[in-house]
């Protein structure tokens, strides 16, 4: 079949990554990600329902390294698909889609996310200590 | 020009027979989370370091037991919309989809009675 000079589309393995399209895939990820998250978070209020034996025991995970990394982790995936949805519903109302708003955009959810994240535990560090 | 003929455009469905109700609640349920997820981290974040006994009086608020029902509910229901798009997406074998939407919905619907029994629980224990 000849294809002449036509343009092809453009195919994953070869297309060079573009912060618009990194930022695309990362949104679905991060939600995924969120959403397995939230499974601790049920897991922490039916604690908390079961009494104050068992929920200590599932705070002093939650606080130990492992438990704080994923908690970090499950903020930031938060943050980030938040941010980058409110970017989305407003492309949705039909607006900052030229190139050079979606980008900036794109960089501001990057800063965002970023500096929430951090706020958000250096709240948490400052309320409740080491 | 539209490409749909008339009838189609009139009944406004196109092939899947259920039109744009599906993106159109999942933008809703986005536009909901947005106060209650900003709400949600920040109180958490202000109640670090506090034992079961606070903890408690915290959910005990009628204001604050209403509102992480909503953000369970609302919350899961997002998420259940946002993973069976993904499914959709990417598992391809017709009974390995059908599967996998069906365990995705369950595993949902457990999270979020889980959840919200659990904040009646302590919302009634007096």
């Amino acid at each position: 079949m000849s294809r002449g000079n036509r343009p092809l589309s453009p195919h994953l393995q070869v297309y060079r990554p573009q912060l618009t399209s990194v930022l695309s895939i990362l949104f679905r990820i991060m939600g995924v990600a969120t959403s397995v998250g939230s499974i601790v978070l049920i897991w922490w209020l039916a604690a908390a329902a079961s009494g104050a034996e068992y929920f200590e025991l599932v705070q002093s995970f939650l606080g130990s390294w492992f438990g704080r990394l994923l908690l970090f982790g499950w903020t930031f995936a938060l943050v980030f698909h938040l941010c980058n949805g409110i970017r989305h519903l407003y492309w949705d109302a039909g607006k900052g889609l030229e190139l050079e708003t979606a980008y900036a955009s794109g960089k501001a959810v990057i800063v965002f996310s970023v500096i929430i994240t951090l706020g958000l535990w250096g709240l948490a560090y400052a309320v409740g200590g080491a | 020009m539209s490409l749909r003929t008339p009838l189609g455009r009139a009944r406004g469905l196109g092939s899947a027979k259920d039109g744009s109700s599906h993106w159109w609640a999942q933008r809703l349920t986005s536009l909901a989370l947005v106060p209650l997820v900003l709400w949600f981290v920040f109180s958490v974040a202000l109640m670090t370091g506090a034992d079961h006994v606070q903890f408690l009086e915290w959910v005990q608020s009628p204001v604050v037991a209403g509102l992480l029902i909503l953000l369970i509910s609302v919350g899961l229901l997002h998420s259940q919309q946002g993973m069976q798009v993904v499914i959709e997406d990417y598992v391809h074998g017709e009974a390995s989809k059908v599967l996998s939407l069906f365990l995705s919905l369950s595993v949902h619907v457990v999270l979020g009675l889980t959840g919200i029994l659990s904040i009646l629980m302590i919302l009634f224990r007096g």
